[in-house]
């Protein structure tokens, strides 16, 4: 019984304290006038508008369901196409120092790039909004792949690639049974990253290509004045990127050593 | 009698920013089968390199290696190495670990279930049947280097070669684990080279101790002949006399003739 109250004081006190004070302020600035609608105005707002998800009724005028899913699918398309090139390359610019001195100009030119400079190039050579965003997706989330992947693989312990010299494994046992496990948890921080980043862009790529997806419905109850929606849409972006970074961190628990 | 490992004139030097630097020259050393050799010296006398150019993870600048009448290219199967740190792979689990060496060396020959008696026999002789699907982390320091020496003893090696391998290790799990090898190097009627900077467990453990002179340049500077009669018990040695002249013979060596300047 003191155990768990310990627990609750502990673990459960704080966050809540927070929160609080976080929902008072923001009643305080919506109280003292202007046009920022209160908690609980929101509140009722979202009910309206998750009771109803997957509505479609015009091609702009779909459920909240379908806009996060839209982003969502987007994201992982972008995301996964970055996975298939950027942790393959990884590898080999972590193993091969040529490949590293050759690529490591270009790399480190690009990264800092924001990732929406990158759209203009896209419409030009798609020709269309959707590949438009999901290459600024691809874009956004390569580099910290590459990066990660590559200094796993450069910080493999000497004593590792010992055993197998010694054991006299094959290239394939070396991946398999050494290289492998040994980046994966480097790459899982550069996937976390990328997905983290990709998650970021997105609002802001849809903003500037329409269609549906999350980012979108923002710019556009902005522009129908919904600022309700505008807050609902913050939120709902903030909660899926914290639960795809917890889901990502609990896939990283079961492989780190 | 064939000689197991016989180097000949081998020096090893390493190209370095300030220059070449010599580690080690002129090194002539012939082991029997079954000779239980231990390399004493300073740090940085250049003992962990000669056992490094015996296994084949460094290539000597000139000289002469062979192992069992074939010259060392390279690491083999035929010199199972025990590192000082374990260099257990910590996602495989201990069966894992032994298996991988196994597999290499018996895969092409020998059917599964063989294979996995092989890993089994080997954890068997340490003693750790019960930690088999353990990881590395879930054991101790002890344990993780004796599943180190099955690994190696697995392969069936011509020569077991171990650099410091209980260095790490407190000094009654040492004592214990000293016990063991003694034993398995009974058993098994191994070959070993084994790197060391401690006094008694040099004594204890060889049939010849090789010390080494200071570097660089280090070369052989004596070999002891350990004559006291096998299987041999600390606590017998403790209050033999013979045993304290050898034991006074490398110390001499270590701190009279090659007393190392205070840096």
């Amino acid at each position: 019984m003191i155990k768990l109250k310990r627990h609750l004081a502990e673990h459960w006190v704080p966050p809540l304290i927070g929160i609080a004070l976080f929902l008072f302020l923001w009643s305080m600035l919506a109280q003292g006038g202007g046009t920022l609608p209160g908690p609980l105005k929101t509140w009722d707002s979202a009910v309206v508008l998750f009771s109803d998800p997957f509505y479609q009724k015009t091609p702009n005028d779909q459920g909240i369901g379908w806009n996060i899913l839209n982003s969502l699918g987007r994201v992982g398309i972008g995301f996964g196409l970055a996975a298939l090139i950027g942790i393959p390359l990884g590898f080999m610019i972590g193993r091969f120092g040529f490949l590293d001195k050759m690529t490591s100009p270009i790399v480190s030119m690009l990264r800092p790039v924001s990732p929406l400079a990158w759209l203009p190039i896209g419409l030009l050579v798609f020709q269309a909004a959707n590949p438009a965003a999901i290459w600024v997706i691809f874009i956004s989330s390569i580099w910290p792949m590459i990066i990660n992947t590559a200094m796993g693989v450069r910080q493999l312990p000497q004593d590792y690639l010992n055993v197998a010299r010694v054991l006299n494994l094959s290239e394939w046992k070396v991946f398999t049974k050494i290289l492998f496990p040994a980046t994966l948890p480097y790459m899982l921080t550069g996937i976390r990253l990328a997905i983290g980043t990709a998650w970021l862009v997105i609002v802001a790529a849809e903003m500037l290509t329409g269609g549906v997806g999350i980012g979108f419905w923002v710019w556009d109850e902005w522009n129908n004045l919904n600022v309700e929606h505008i807050i609902i849409a913050i939120f709902v972006v903030g909660i899926i990127g914290l639960l795809l970074e917890m889901l990502l961190i609990q896939i990283a628990k079961r492989f780190s050593y | 009698m064939k000689k197991y490992v016989q180097i000949e004139n081998v020096q090893m030097s390493f190209e370095t920013k300030q220059g070449t630097f010599v580690a080690l020259k002129d090194i002539d050393l012939k082991i029997d089968p079954g000779e239980f050799i231990t390399l004493i010296g300073h740090s940085g006398c250049g003992k962990s390199t000669l056992l490094n150019l015996i296994a084949g993870l460094l290539m000597p600048t000139d000289g002469v290696m062979l192992c069992a009448d074939r010259e060392i290219a390279g690491p083999g199967p035929d010199r199972g190495v025990v590192f000082q740190n374990h260099s257990l792979l910590p996602w495989l689990t201990c069966f894992e670990n032994v298996h991988l060496a196994v597999e290499r060396v018996f895969g092409a020959s020998e059917s599964k279930a063989q294979l996995a008696q092989r890993a089994n026999d080997a954890l068997e002789l340490v003693h750790l049947s019960h930690a088999a699907q353990k990881l590395p982390h879930e054991i101790s320091g002890g344990m993780k280097q004796r599943v180190g020496i099955a690994r190696a003893l697995s392969m069936q090696p011509k020569v077991l070669l171990m650099d410091e391998p209980f260095g790490a290790l407190d000094a009654l799990t040492r004592a214990h684990l000293q016990d063991e090898l003694m034993k398995i190097v009974a058993a098994t009627k191994s070959t070993v080279v084994m790197v060391t900077h401690d006094v008694d467990e040099a004594v204890l453990l060889s049939d010849r101790i090789v010390m080494m002179t200071n570097g660089p340049a280090a070369t052989i500077g004596e070999i002891l002949t350990v004559d006291l009669p096998k299987p041999r018990n600390r606590l017998a040695l403790a209050n033999d006399a013979h045993y304290h002249s050898l034991r006074g013979a490398v110390l001499e060596f270590l701190y009279q003739k090659q007393a190392k300047k205070a840096a």
